[in-house]
């Protein structure tokens, strides 16, 4: 046994490099800035958000009073914390079907030039900022729309979800999902295509030769590889629509209390766009900070959203292996 | 060092073995299992094999061999449809199984591909299933319902002569097999569905010798039962394992073509064309 013989510095052979040594300092810097810019918005908004707290107390959270003029005024944002999160499951309920759809037709089943021009297509709505979206949403989008929504009343009206009492369908909660998840679409179809492309093709040629249809194929090899990744890329078009502001402000009629899921009713909620609908009019120092409180829950929920995913994401791999 | 050369020299002794075992002058009887008839393919404009004519008998193993690029893996995958879902692929010709045309009008392409199997160059099984789930994944796949799962669990894994290594982690994920392990799972996974024919695309080529000689010797047993299609690039393979050998060659820029086909006792010990001799000489290619 030769356990006398003593370990080797191996560390040298890391320094070795001078080019490599700039270089890895170069990446490691970057990577913090990250965490530095992450750290900072905390930290910016956390120091916003206590005075707000000390002085609302919780029913900041819970309360749906939106009262500038009272003495003392009052604010409470649980309808608009609610209403983010409604707005994103319509969208997600809506996007992600269509963005899969999309996705497999292009990776399996369009002629490759097609296939191509969709990419591109794609990539390029991606590109497409969200005012322009909002601004097309309410000339071209939402006329119509009003009349899907009312034929949806109309036939699936006795379902509590698709009620509509008022007659008036502007400003819906769905409206707005619609449009997050039309933004949301080219994020989800990009990634998932991309996944979908790196299916081990030894493992195609495995389902097809043991005779399987095009759909088992994709239920029972392409998309259980391409899990983690779809997710995420799921994840990335929810973080999209979760924080979403100037596309929702043109088709959403933002109402304090909460719209729990009449998703047809008009009037809903949303942070993102209570923010940049009441900046403009703020009045006083505190009531910036109002906002800045509001911002910093959003903030909170998004992380939290991210965290959950990637808990997903890494339960359903420890499953597999 | 000494461990070495034992163990190659008992791979030797184990191959010498095979060799007695393997009657290669066995004589073309009993029916023709698959028939090629004035078999052309194409990829796109690209013409890649020309009127290839070749009868596959029952219960036996054919050797396909020649040089990168002839057409061998093309011409394999013609015989159960799998050359079809590669886009522009084109296909002139009849290819007979069982005495029907597969390409017929009215054949389910997943029924050929059901009662023809293949097993790929690199070994493919499935990775998030288990050993046991991979075996059953043809039955799954094609909608086929059998209930006695365990029996062809067994049965199959023992055809591929895999059995008593695994039977106990029947449950475990098929990635921690070792790649001779893997490809003789997915020999299993073939003969689950219950195929007439199975064919090989070059199925030793990844492995190390001493897989290679197990997957020869279950594609010896195997031959007993279904007809084996083999494409290979080692001569010592072809003769070891084939009762048939067909030679394909291309020239270059041209279509590829059989040069010669025959008992393979005859192509290596007596070939009639000087490229066929050459060729199995290790002259070229």
């Amino acid at each position: 046994m030769a356990t006398d013989t003593p370990l080797r510095d191996l560390s040298g052979g890391k320094r070795a490099h001078r080019g490599d040594r700039v270089f890895n300092r170069t990446i490691t810097g970057a990577a913090f800035t990250s965490l530095v810019v992450l750290a900072g918005i905390t930290i910016f908004l956390g120091a916003q958000t206590i005075p707000v707290l000390q002085d609302q107390g919780l029913s900041f959270l819970t309360t749906t009073v939106w009262d500038t003029t009272g003495v003392p005024p009052e604010y409470g944002i649980a309808g608009m914390l609610y209403g983010s999160l409604l707005l994103a499951v319509i969208a997600l309920v809506i996007a992600v079907p269509v963005s899969l759809f999309l996705a497999v037709f292009m990776v399996f089943l369009a002629p490759a030039k097609l296939s191509k021009i969709l990419t591109n297509l794609i990539d390029l709505m991606a590109a497409i900022p969200s005012v322009i979206i909002g601004l097309w949403a309410f000339y071209v989008l939402v006329p119509p729309a009003e009349e899907w929504q009312q034929l949806l009343n109309q036939y699936l009206g006795w379902i509590p979800l698709f009620a509509n009492d008022s007659g008036n369908f502007s400003g819906t909660p769905f409206m707005a999902g619609l449009v997050l998840a039309i933004m949301m679409i080219p994020i989800v179809t990009s990634i998932t295509a991309e996944v979908l492309k790196r299916t081990p093709p030894e493992l195609i040629n495995a389902a097809e030769s043991l005779g399987c249809s095009m759909w088992t194929m994709l239920r029972y090899v392409a998309l259980p590889f391409g899990r983690g990744g779809i997710v995420g890329g799921i994840m990335l078009g929810l973080g999209r629509a979760l924080g979403e502001t100037i596309a929702v402000f043109f088709v959403l009629k933002i109402v304090f209390d909460i719209n729990f899921f009449n998703i047809l009713e008009s009037g809903g909620g949303s942070v993102a766009t209570l923010i940049v609908s009441k900046f403009g009019e703020t009045n006083g120092e505190f009531e910036v900070q109002v906002l800045l409180a509001a911002g910093f829950f959003l903030f909170l929920g998004t992380l939290l959203v991210n965290a959950l995913a990637n808990l997903i994401v890494r339960r359903t791999e420890r499953l597999r292996s | 060092m000494d461990s070495v050369k034992t163990a190659t020299q008992e791979m030797m002794n184990n191959m010498s073995e095979l060799e007695v075992e393997v009657d290669k002058s066995k004589a073309p009887v009993g029916t023709t299992e698959m028939e090629a008839k004035n078999v052309s393919v194409w990829f796109g404009k690209r013409k890649v094999l020309e009127d290839v004519n070749m009868a596959f008998p029952k219960n036996s193993v054919t050797a396909l061999i020649g040089p990168s690029g002839c057409g061998k893996s093309t011409f394999i995958r013609t015989l159960n449809r799998l050359h079809e879902l590669i886009p522009g692929a084109a296909l002139a010709g009849e290819v007979l199984y069982e005495g029907s045309d597969i390409y017929a009008q009215n054949v389910d392409p997943v029924h050929i591909r059901l009662s023809i199997g293949m097993v790929f160059q690199k070994p493919n099984p499935f990775p998030s299933m288990t050993i046991r789930g991979n075996v059953l994944s043809g039955l799954k796949l094609s909608g086929m319902k059998r209930s006695d799962h365990d029996d062809i669990v067994e049965q199959t894994l023992t055809s591929a002569g895999l059995w008593k290594e695994v039977k106990d982690r029947l449950n475990a994920h098929a990635g921690d097999l070792s790649g001779g392990q893997q490809q003789r799972l997915v020999i299993a996974r073939a003969l689950a569905v219950n195929p007439h024919v199975l064919l090989m695309d070059e199925p030793c080529s990844a492995l190390d010798p001493a897989s290679t000689l197990k997957i020869e010797e279950t594609i010896r047993q195997l031959s007993k039962e279904i007809t084996i299609i083999i494409v290979t690039h080692n001569m010592q393979q072809a003769v070891r394992v084939s009762d048939y050998t067909a030679f394909f060659l291309a020239e270059e820029n041209k279509p590829g073509y059989v040069v010669e086909q025959g008992a393979t006792t005859e192509i290596f010990g007596n070939p009639q064309d000087q490229r066929t001799l050459d060729y199995v000489n290790g002259r070229f290619g």
